[in-house]
């Protein structure tokens, strides 16, 4: 293949884009192949439904539409994440934008038959809700409320198809950054967009480039962190495995924005999939000559790597992320100097997460002004967050920045399922907090969420309903935590360890109210004086639950019972009528609450009795209730 | 298999493929021996113990073998707000497994945590030899285990 140049690239562009429309008048169906859906069985889908297709002598294309194609035909695409992952596997048909969900193998049949051929609706795998059928796509209620820039093509493209990527448009922006804008007006435009860090921390993008900029230095590095490793996010996840290349433009984009020649991207080793997708994303922009040296003849040259994580969570802070791609043990180190000053390998590094990169290719497309139409003025474009936990619609949702948070779970996620009532919302995972029914009505962005004590995090939203106690949801972060500190600092290594010993503790009905006092001491000194971002933030789940749900924890310090935990409180009795005055059960008592004569009647001290249960196994005579309270 | 010379000749002399090689040789011998540990080091002019400090760092490398498959149960938030740990508990005591012991006795399988599979849609959510096995409980998890110890008494 000849050397791509810039006009050579824009005939691509051109054939990709006739290649697309003359695609668009044949019926495709698209398969979702996230890790969802393939867990769900969407490849044995792909699979028989092509084998449908070869028994009825239907000719089947994967690609884009040639010339030579006949009319009647199919064309059948693995696409990345749709999103609904609670009902999936899903398959989408075009051009009439129907949906199925909970497809089956054996379903493949009747599809083809029915809805490709002659465009009847097959009921049963219509989605529904309060009755209401909704065969098209863009009417569920899920989809509805969404406005899908950064996911736009996850779920309608082939992730692995870069001829598809491109005609919609793909690497126009790096085509146009590369040659019709210089390296300042490019931070410029980032900056002016107003786009902010989407990993958790809301910098400034934009500022964090230009910074990198004026750096003078022989070597510079791009670094996309894909170590998406709050429990409970998969957004990252989706979008490396959905639209790759979006990624890939992105980091392309910040290189000649700020003249770094070589790009990494670390991915968690628990995303196989997604490194599967990059590798072969970055294949394939190899092979057209949009990656490597001097690109379309511009003299301006990109390599990219993918690095494996290996399973460290503190790995997706900064400076523990670039030390783990030079090979060495993932811990954080004191900043300043910041990772635009000494990054990778003591060079100048900009580095962005996943959705931020993602989100470049449109803004220099599109411009600034685009970008700020969408959101809230101090937190421009969209947010796309991961729903799950104990709600109806779980799945991964994109909404303008200062959406609330009513809107997300009850209008997008449908509510809680089991008509239970809604009680908390973890947002931002274990360095976030929680928010409760008060904050239902509060625009998501990154300045009001920090007002209410929590973040938005990379975007994970774990919804609870009243069946789940704080207290424990508190420990399970904390362990999470303490399992995770790298054990570089004191008041993260041993700090954390101490208060996981109390919430654990305080779960077993066994703390006081005096642990009350010494986790919130404790959370301050750790916040106050660990050495990264992860440390400070580790508190925050504990701080924000005995916060907003004290209750919860009095429960377990002041009544020993928890009626979440615990269920219902239970007190024993012993039944005078029954009891023949043996003495067995004050004997087995542990906790000598029993007192009585023998051969008289036995008596259970309530204020003694631990519930455990002895004196009801030991008695001859059957004596002993448990009566359930009020 | 390759042998571990065979491995680390596709990676470059260099300390930053550390990471890299160490993968490989646990996806292959699924551990890390003394001995391979210490050929890697050779390999790349750096010490032991820099080697070891990596290897003991990272969740996914094990200094012990593992058994024949490796059930991860998930323990995200997601997953724990949707009972994944009476899944765990179950799967624990069907291998009859206490303490820190994580493989069973007949070296069959090994039964572990993992923070976050990002299957979150598909809560609780578990692996099998990096399979996801969607919407398990305890009954449907022991069920996949014993269908694994048919197909292995099979062959």
């Amino acid at each position: 293949m000849s050397k791509l140049t810039r006009e050579s690239f824009r005939v691509l562009t051109e054939d990709a884009k006739q290649a697309l429309a003359a695609s668009g008048k044949i019926p495709s169906v698209l398969i979702c192949a996230g890790t969802g859906c393939i867990a769900g069985g969407s490849m044995k889908i792909y699979e028989n439904l092509k084998k449908e297709c070869e028994a009825r002598g239907l000719p089947v294309y994967v690609g884009l539409k040639h010339d030579n194609e006949e009319e009647k035909s199919l064309h059948i695409k693995m696409s990345g994440c749709h999103g609904f992952c609670e009902m999936g596997p899903l398959v989408h048909i075009e051009p009439m934008g129907i949906m199925y969900i909970h497809v089956k193998p054996e379903d493949c049949h009747e599809i083809l038959e029915k809805t490709v051929l002659t465009g009847e609706i097959i009921e049963r795998l219509v989605y529904t809700r309060d009755g209401v059928a909704y065969p098209r796509q863009q009417d569920i209620p899920f989809y509805k409320k969404q406005h899908r820039v950064v996911l736009a093509n996850c779920g309608t493209s082939d992730a692995e198809d870069v001829q598809e990527y491109i005609a919609k448009g793909g690497y126009g922006a790096f085509e146009k950054a590369l040659f019709e804008m210089t390296d300042e007006e490019i931070c410029k435009e980032i900056t002016d967009s107003g786009l902010r860090g989407r990993g958790g921390g809301g910098f400034p993008a934009g500022r964090k480039w230009d910074g990198a900029r004026r750096q003078n230095a022989e070597q510079k590095y791009i670094v996309c962190n894909g170590d998406e490793g709050d429990p409970g996010a998969f957004m990252d996840r989706s979008i490396m495995e959905g639209n790759p290349h979006s990624v890939i433009e992105g980091m392309m984009i910040a290189g000649v924005a700020t003249g770094a020649t070589e790009g990494y991207i670390y991915v968690r080793a628990e995303y196989p999939l997604a490194v599967d997708r990059l590798r072969t994303a970055i294949a394939k922009a190899e092979e057209l000559g949009l990656l490597g040296e001097d690109i379309m003849g511009s003299g301006f040259s990109f390599h990219l790597h993918i690095n494996r994580g290996a399973g460290a969570f503190v790995c997706g802070e900064g400076s523990a992320l670039t030390a783990s791609i030079e090979g060495k043990r993932g811990m954080p180190r004191v900043k300043p100097p910041r990772t635009i000053e000494h990054g990778l390998w003591a060079m100048p590094t900009v580095l962005n997460n996943v959705e931020t990169f993602a989100n470049v290719p449109g803004i220099i497309t599109n411009g600034a002004a685009w970008y700020r139409s969408i959101g809230t003025e101090k937190s421009p474009g969209t947010k796309t967050f991961a729903l799950t936990g104990n709600v109806v619609n779980t799945g991964l949702v994109e909404v303008p920045m200062g959406t609330t948070l009513r809107e997300v779970i009850f209008d997008i996620g449908g509510g809680i399922p089991d008509g239970k009532k809604f009680k908390a919302v973890q947002i931002g995972g274990p360095s976030g907090g929680c928010l409760t029914e008060e904050h239902l009505d509060m625009p998501m962005d990154f300045d009001s969420l920090k007002r209410a004590g929590a973040i938005i995090g990379s975007g994970g939203l774990v919804v609870m309903d009243e069946d789940t106690c704080m207290a424990e949801v508190a420990r399970f972060f904390m362990h999470f935590t303490q399992n995770e500190s790298c054990g570089k600092c004191t008041p993260c290594r041993e700090g954390t360890k101490r208060m996981l010993e109390i919430l654990e503790r305080i779960v077993k009905n066994e703390g006081t109210l005096e642990d009350l006092d010494m986790l919130e001491s404790l959370s301050d000194t750790i916040t106050d004086t660990a050495l990264c971002g992860l440390g400070q933030t580790a508190c925050k789940p504990v701080m924000s639950t005995l916060r907003h749900f004290r209750e919860d924890y009095l429960h377990h310090v002041v009544d020993h019972h928890c009626p979440i935990c615990n269920g219902r409180k239970r007190r024993l009795e012993i039944q005078p009528d029954l009891c023949k005055g043996c003495g067995k059960c004050a004997k087995n008592c542990p906790m000598e609450a029993i007192s009585g004569q023998i051969r008289g009647v036995f008596h259970i001290d309530n204020e003694k009795c631990i519930h455990c249960g002895a004196c009801w196994g030991a008695c001859p005579f059957g004596a002993i209730d448990a009566i359930e309270e009020e | 298999m390759e042998t571990t010379q065979q491995i680390l000749s596709r990676f470059a002399q260099d300390r930053a493929q550390l990471i890299a090689i160490l993968q490989e040789i646990q996806t292959q011998k699924n551990y890390l021996s003394q001995e391979d540990m210490t050929t890697v080091a050779e390999y790349l002019d750096i010490s032991v113990s820099a080697v070891y400090s990596v290897a003991t760092f990272y969740e996914n490398f094990s200094l012990e073998p593992k058994g024949k498959h490796i059930i991860k149960v998930c323990d995200g938030t997601a997953c724990h707000v949707r009972k994944s740990q009476p899944i765990f508990d179950a799967l624990h005591d069907y291998l009859g497994l206490t303490g820190k012991r994580k493989t069973s006795e007949d070296g069959m399988f090994t039964l572990e945590t993992v923070a976050c599979l990002g299957a979150c849609g598909l809560a609780p959510a578990m692996t099998i030899d990096g399979e996801v096995h969607p919407k398990m409980n305890p009954d449907l998890a022991i069920a996949e285990l014993d269908k694994i110890r048919e197909k292995e008494a099979a062959k």
